[in-house]
Parts: C-alpha cells; sequence; structure tokens
C-alpha cells in the first residue's frame, strides 16, 4: 500500500506527457500517396465532349507540370471545386480533366454552368483509368511532372486554402 | 447590452469563487466562522453563473449576430429548437454550460448539505471554488462566449446539420450535468482527505450526487448510443470511438463508486479505495470532455483543435488531478479502514465489482489513449478499434454480469446461511437457455451466447432480492437495485442478440423492386425529392410487410447547404420483436439502380429500454434516499416538539 499510494499518480503524470506532447506536436494528417514518385500508366481516352481534345499519358509528359483533375458532372463536391480550378488556371496552372462515367451532353452542361478551366479532357466511361490511377473517388487531382511522374495526390475537392500547397507542389515538380 | 451583462455576470461570478476559495482557506478569521458567509457567496456564484447562461441562451434565440459565437453557429432560418440548443452547440457554450452546472452544483452543496461537519463542509466548498475559478479563467480569458465582432454578417454560418437532431439537441447538457455533478464528489473527497474525516457521514453526503450524477450518465449514454444508431447511418450502436469511450469511463467509475459508496456507508468499510474512486470520477470526467474538446484524439465528433485553448485546460487538469491525486498520497495512509469482513459476503461481492469495473475502465483507457501514447513514444500512427475493446472488455463484463446474479444474494460481512437456494433460480434460468441456443442456433458466437445466458439468468437473479418482502414496504433503494440490474439483464440480451442474430442486405434496386429480409419483404416505392427548413432531400418510400399489414418507412438522404454537408436519415419500423433498419445511399448512374441497405436486429430495441430501467433504478434509489431523508427530518421535528 505504501508505494501503491504513488500509482495513480504516476499514471496521471504519463497521460499528461502524452497529451503535452500531442499538444506541442500537432497530428499530421496528411496520408502519403503511395502514387508519389510512380510514373503514369499508359492510356489514351477519347474526348469527354466534341470539340475538345482526349487525355493520353503522352500529354502529360510535356515537359512541364500539369495538374489532373479526376471528375464527374453528376459529382456534388467538384461543383464546390470548380471556383477555385478556374482560379489555379487564372494564375497559370495547366489543368487536363478525366470525367468519370459521364456524357457528352452532361459534360458539356457542367462545363457551360461551372467554367471550363481544363485544356484537354479525356472521357473514361468505364473508370478503367481512374482505377489504374488508383483514385478512388472524384474528384481527385494529381500534380505530374514533365516526365509523367506523378508527383503529388490531392484527394477529395481542391478547396480555398488548399490553393498554396497545390502551387507548391507545382512549382516542386518543375 | 445582453452579451455585456452576461460576461459582467461571468466576472463577478469569478470574483464571487474567488472569495470562496479565500474564505474557505481561511483568510480574514478561522474558516470555520465564515461558513455561513461561504455558503451565501455560493449560492450568490451559481445564480450569475446561471443568468450568464441564460444571457447566451437569449442571443442565440434572437440570432444576435453582433456576436461571434452566434454568427459562427447559427443562421435565423434555423428551428427555434435548434438555436436554443446551439448554445450549446459549440465549444465556448459548452464550456460555459459546464461552469453553469460546476457552480450551480456548489451553491446545493453550500445550501443544503446537512450530513458533514462544518471544516469538512468547508474544505469541500474550497474545493468547489477552486475548480470553478480555474474554468472560469479558461472562460474569460481564452474562450469568451460574449465577444463581439466589429461588422455583424448578413447571416449566421450555420450548425453542423449531424447536430440538427431533437435528441442530440438534450444529448450533451445531460452528460454535463453528470459530468459536472461528479465534481461534488471529487470536492467532497478532497474536502475529507484533508480534514482525515472519512467516514459513513462522508459516504451518506457523497451517495445523493453519484446517484444523480450516475443516473443523468446512463440516460445520456443511451440517448447518444440511440443517437449515433439512427443518425450515422451504420446499424451499429457502440462504435468504442474516444468521445463514447469519453463519457463511458466516467460512467465505469461512477458505478463503481456507487457501490463501494455502499459499504463506505453501510460498514464503514473500502474507504482509500472509495476516495480513489471518487477523485477518477470527476477527473475521467475532466480528461474526457478535454481530449474531445481539444481535438487531441482523432474521432467522429469532430472539434477544432486549438492549442492555445488546449495548453490551458491541460494545466488546469494537470493542477486539479495532480493535486488530488497528490493528497491521496500524502494521506491515505493516515485513513483508518473499517470493519473486516470475508472473502464470501455482500463486501466481498462489491470488491469484485469494484475490481472488474476498474479492470475495463482500465482497458477502456488503455485503448483510448494507446494511439496517442505509440506515436508520442515510436511515431507509428494506429488506431485502436472494436475489435481489442470487444474482446478485452467483452468478456469482462460477461463475467461481471455473472457476479451481478450472486453479489445481491450475499448477506453483509458474512453469510453463514446456505446460498445455493437464493442462487438456483438465475443459474438454472442460465443454463436452460445456454442449452436452448445451443439446440436452436447452434452457429452464433461465444461471446453472444453467453450474454444471451447470462442477460436471461440474470432476470430471474435481479428480482429475487424482492422475494419474500413485504413489496409495499419495501425500501425504495432496493426497488432501486433490483431494476438496475434488470436493467442490464434487458440491455445484455438485446446487445446480445444485436450481434448474434441481425440479419444485413447490401443490395441496388429500382422502384417496385422487392427485398427479402429476416421475416420481412421490402419494396422500394418512390423516390421523391423533399424539402426542409434549411435542407433538401430525396426521400425514398420503402413498403415493409411480414405476413399481415404493410408499414411504410421513409428514409432521406439529406442535403444541407449551409455548411454543405449530406447526411442520412436511416427509417427505422419497430416491432415488438426487433428493428428493421433502412438507408438510401447513391444513384448508379449507369444503371440508374439505387443503393438500398436494410437491416433486421431482433431485440435491438432492448439495449436502450434496458438503459433506460438502469437509469430508472437509480432514480428510484434517489428518491427513496431523499423521501427518507424528509421523513427522518419530520420525525426529528416532532419528536421536538
Amino acid at each position: 500500500m505504501n508505494r501503491a499510494r504513488f500509482i495513480p499518480l504516476i499514471v496521471f503524470a504519463l497521460i499528461v506527457v502524452a497529451v503535452a506532447w500531442r499538444l506541442a506536436v500537432p497530428r499530421d494528417d496528411r496520408v502519403a500517396s503511395k502514387l508519389e514518385g510512380q510514373q503514369l500508366p499508359a492510356f489514351a481516352l477519347p474526348p469527354a465532349l466534341p470539340g475538345k481534345p482526349g487525355l493520353a499519358s503522352a500529354d502529360l509528359a510535356s515537359g512541364s507540370p500539369r495538374l489532373v483533375n479526376v471528375f464527374a458532372s453528376w459529382c456534388v463536391p467538384c461543383a464546390a471545386e470548380a471556383p477555385v480550378l478556374l482560379e489555379l488556371k487564372r494564375r497559370g496552372v495547366k489543368i487536363d480533366a478525366i470525367a468519370i462515367r459521364d456524357r457528352p451532353e452532361d459534360v458539356a452542361a457542367f462545363l457551360a454552368r461551372y467554367g471550363d478551366p481544363f485544356e484537354r479532357i479525356g472521357g473514361d466511361s468505364e473508370s478503367r483509368v481512374q482505377i489504374a490511377l488508383g483514385s478512388s473517388g472524384v474528384p481527385e487531382s494529381f500534380v505530374i511532372d514533365g516526365k509523367g511522374v506523378i508527383r503529388a495526390q490531392h484527394i477529395g475537392p481542391i478547396m480555398e486554402q488548399d490553393i498554396s500547397g497545390i502551387l507548391a507542389a507545382l512549382e516542386a515538380a518543375r | 447590452m445582453i452579451a455585456e451583462a452576461g460576461l459582467a455576470a461571468l466576472w463577478l461570478a469569478a470574483a464571487l469563487a474567488l472569495l470562496q476559495l479565500g474564505l474557505a482557506l481561511g483568510v480574514g478569521g478561522a474558516p470555520g466562522k465564515a461558513i455561513d458567509t461561504i455558503r451565501g457567496v455560493a449560492v450568490a456564484q451559481g445564480l450569475l453563473t446561471l443568468a450568464a447562461f441564460v444571457a447566451l441562451i437569449m442571443l442565440f434565440l434572437r440570432t444576435d449576430l453582433s456576436v461571434l459565437l452566434v454568427a459562427e453557429n447559427s443562421h435565423a432560418d434555423k428551428p427555434w429548437l435548434y438555436k436554443f440548443a446551439g448554445t450549446w452547440g459549440n465549444h465556448e457554450g459548452s464550456m460555459l454550460l459546464w461552469v453553469t452546472v460546476l457552480a450551480l452544483a456548489g451553491a446545493v452543496v453550500a445550501k443544503f448539505e446537512r450530513n458533514l461537519d462544518e471544516r469538512s463542509l468547508g474544505k469541500t466548498l474550497a474545493a468547489q471554488a477552486a475548480l470553478a475559478l480555474g474554468f472560469f479563467a479558461f472562460l474569460l480569458f481564452a474562450s469568451n462566449p460574449f465577444a463581439r465582432i466589429d461588422r455583424a454578417p448578413l447571416e449566421g454560418r450555420g450548425l453542423n446539420p449531424l447536430l440538427q437532431d431533437p435528441g442530440l439537441a438534450f444529448h450533451p447538457p445531460t452528460l454535463y450535468l453528470g459530468y459536472v455533478g461528479l465534481s461534488v464528489a471529487f470536492s467532497l473527497a478532497v474536502g475529507a482527505l484533508v480534514t482525515r474525516q472519512v467516514g459513513p457521514a462522508l459516504a451518506r453526503a457523497m451517495q445523493p450526487w453519484v446517484l444523480g450524477a450516475w443516473v443523468l450518465l446512463t440516460l445520456g449514454i443511451t440517448a447518444g448510443s440511440y443517437w449515433a444508431y439512427y443518425e450515422l447511418g451504420w446499424g451499429g450502436w457502440w462504435f468504442w470511438d474516444p468521445v463514447e469511450n469519453a463519457s463511458l469511463m466516467p460512467w465505469l467509475a461512477a458505478t463503481a463508486l456507487l457501490h463501494s459508496l455502499n459499504v463506505l456507508a453501510a460498514r464503514g468499510g473500502l474507504r482509500a479505495w472509495t476516495m480513489m474512486l471518487a477523485l477518477v470520477a470527476f477527473s475521467m470526467s475532466m480528461v474526457g470532455t478535454f481530449l474531445v474538446r481539444s481535438g487531441i484524439l482523432t474521432s467522429v465528433h469532430a472539434f477544432a483543435v486549438d492549442p492555445t485553448r488546449g495548453s490551458f485546460i491541460l494545466v488546469l487538469l494537470t493542477l486539479y488531478i495532480g493535486a488530488a491525486l497528490t493528497l491521496f498520497a500524502l494521506r491515505i495512509g493516515a485513513v483508518k479502514e473499517g470493519a473486516p469482513f470475508d472473502p464470501v459476503s455482500r463486501e466481498g461481492a462489491l470488491v469484485a465489482n469494484n475490481l472488474f469495473l476498474s479492470v475495463i475502465l482500465g482497458i477502456v483507457l488503455v485503448g483510448t489513449l494507446y494511439p496517442l501514447i505509440a506515436e508520442a513514444a515510436t511515431g507509428e500512427k494506429l488506431s485502436v478499434g472494436p475489435p481489442y475493446f470487444n474482446a478485452t472488455a467483452g468478456p469482462l463484463a460477461l463475467i461481471l454480469a455473472a457476479l451481478m446474479m450472486i453479489g445481491p444474494q450475499l448477506r453483509w460481512r458474512r453469510d453463514r446461511v446456505a446460498v445455493m437456494p437464493r442462487l438456483a433460480p438465475g443459474l438454472i434460468v442460465a443454463l436452460a437457455t445456454l442449452v436452448a441456443t445451443f439446440l436452436l442456433a447452434p452457429d452464433i458466437s461465444l461471446l453472444a451466447r453467453l450474454g444471451l445466458a447470462l442477460g436471461a439468468g440474470l432476470v430471474p437473479a435481479s428480482l429475487m432480492p424482492l422475494l419474500g418482502r413485504a413489496l409495499r414496504r419495501t425500501p425504495l433503494a432496493i426497488w432501486g437495485m433490483c431494476i438496475a440490474h434488470l436493467g442490464v439483464a434487458v440491455a445484455l440480451i438485446g446487445m446480445a442478440s444485436d450481434s448474434a442474430f441481425t440479419r444485413e442486405k447490401l443490395t441496388t434496386a429500382v422502384p417496385g423492386d422487392r427485398v427479402a429480409i429476416g421475416p420481412w419483404v421490402v419494396e422500394l416505392g418512390s423516390i421523391m425529392p423533399v424539402a426542409g427548413p434549411n435542407w433538401t432531400a430525396l426521400e425514398a418510400e420503402l413498403r415493409a410487410s411480414r405476413g399481415g399489414g404493410v408499414s411504410v418507412l421513409k428514409t432521406q438522404s439529406r442535403y444541407f447547404t449551409e455548411p454543405v454537408t449530406t447526411t442520412n436519415e436511416a427509417a427505422i419500423e419497430t416491432d415488438w420483436n426487433g428493428q428493421l433498419y433502412a438507408v438510401l445511399g447513391a444513384q448508379d448512374v449507369a444503371t440508374g439502380r439505387w443503393q438500398v441497405r436494410l437491416w433486421w436486429k431482433p431485440f435491438v430495441t432492448l439495449i436502450w429500454f434496458g438503459g433506460v430501467l438502469i437509469a430508472l433504478g437509480g432514480l428510484l434509489a434517489l428518491v427513496g434516499r431523499w423521501w427518507r431523508g424528509v421523513r427522518t427530518r419530520r420525525r426529528l421535528v416532532e419528536a421536538e416538539l
């Protein structure tokens, strides 16, 4: 009993140390993608809508970094993301897109409504390229360097606060 | 004006807490003489804090957008109930609610406590004032709920739509009342350790607070579990999420404390242990609230991380809990143990109860903090999930249930009378159920099978203490114990049945399709858009039939605009023997088919019904104690006349 009476105090001290450590070292919830550093899989997608070129892996090894946005006209967060992509384009980012399980007229309506920041849009009607890219949902974005290597993956919509991170990743891929 | 008045009330209350602490510590004369002044100060402090909280409620009801907290957490379009509940649906408001309950509890102790000697009461009120003072400082310096903004926005920024639910509006305050009710047990223990007066009088002073807090915690946890069940749309009723664990840990400590207080009150035993539990119960409440509020642990209940506030509260907790545990370590050697007892006795059973509850508490604490400690020590990120908790806490809970069949049948001190006849009914029913599960349901898991058997055996075992008593003259406390234990039996059967017999089906359907699940045939009817005050939704109509009539279930996939969020409202059809649970998922664009998820959960409702019974048992014991106090006082008055 003589020493046992200090046990609760010692246990509590350990908890305090762990919690203080967490306060000092904030949690890093970023999940590093396994795809980062990998060569893009080879693909060639037909145009998602008439009047705009489709997308092939060769287009992405163009010598300068590009952003590839995986989206769909039926995806609500993609609509929320659209103004941020336009802002990125305004800042000089080259953006291509892959439209997942979409119809040409729906993609056209989506772009007409929310704006069109894309240079090329490949139509991936069966999600084959999406799966090969290791993307699990829409929207997702990939930073590709000039040699066609994936340098960063952003899961979910790019929001206002992510702009600086995306620009930094593009700069690093240069 | 209201905001400024609220802030002023808060400052005044903080000043009174400081005054109360000073007086109780003997500044300006012997503390014993100041006890009447201290009582008055404590009551004034409680009322002023309440006034501040009412001011905040009024600001929310009026949607006064010039107040930062209202602008960030409310919205003029929100139904009034959620404006009201929005008062505590955010960090600052919930902290103010916490302090309000703390100050009011202090006021009630100061005004009504008559069991304790004045010295111990003085020290207790000093401890309560010290607790309140720290949290007042936290509110005033780091979380001011009444801060204004220079330019009021045109519209507020809403409230998390997941929290727009009538059940949830009252779930946090119930839990808070429970958490903070335990603060009185903490302060009483601190006071008693300072004055070395640990005995039956202290136990009697502590009992109503622990009982009341425990009833509210039980209700809060039960309601929270049901909320998660129908709102999160996962079909589960307990997820071992850190926030759930944060409410479970004080409950486990309070349950153990409740039982050990009986030994202290009746036999003067288990003194050191009871003091430890009283300190641990409120410490767990504070640690739990802190971990949740600071975002230290990852949880489905997302709260913003703010390192400044986190550090502030950590310092407070370290001071309070550290000081209390140090006091315990220094003083407990001087506390005499009570009368000895045999291992096979009521005391022996209550010690076993305490031991198992404490081990389960330890398991939950380790599981909740392990990811944090592991990352601090090795840098490895991991999470601890249901498999760990179920595999460790599950079997222990079953052993505890088995003990519950035995404990209440034993006598105090030493059981000389043959015990078997009193144990027989429970054992026979448990064994019969066990055999029946082997015959009727050979494939279910061992834990579920034992749960069913022990739950069934516990039904007659819980009622045995009533046997041979004149029911109308049986004290309410005995009734309370029997009903609470019966509640455990009922909840256990519900849990085991849910885990053993649940049927799940994930399918895609178009309107007109039929899906069979359990005894039900469910037909997907129309899917229509509907609109609420601040959301739009797709509503699926499901026609469920089993044999005779048809019941119509409506499940919604709700889309909120401020902030943009989607929630799934499960449709639940409750029948006498279980619930049919349906969730509408997304539509597959290519095929036009809708995802539909169905569960048939036999007797799942018993889980929450059991929880309510447990709370009811506690309430009966509380009422019985109060009534006995009233009668004793009346008799004393009559004797004097």
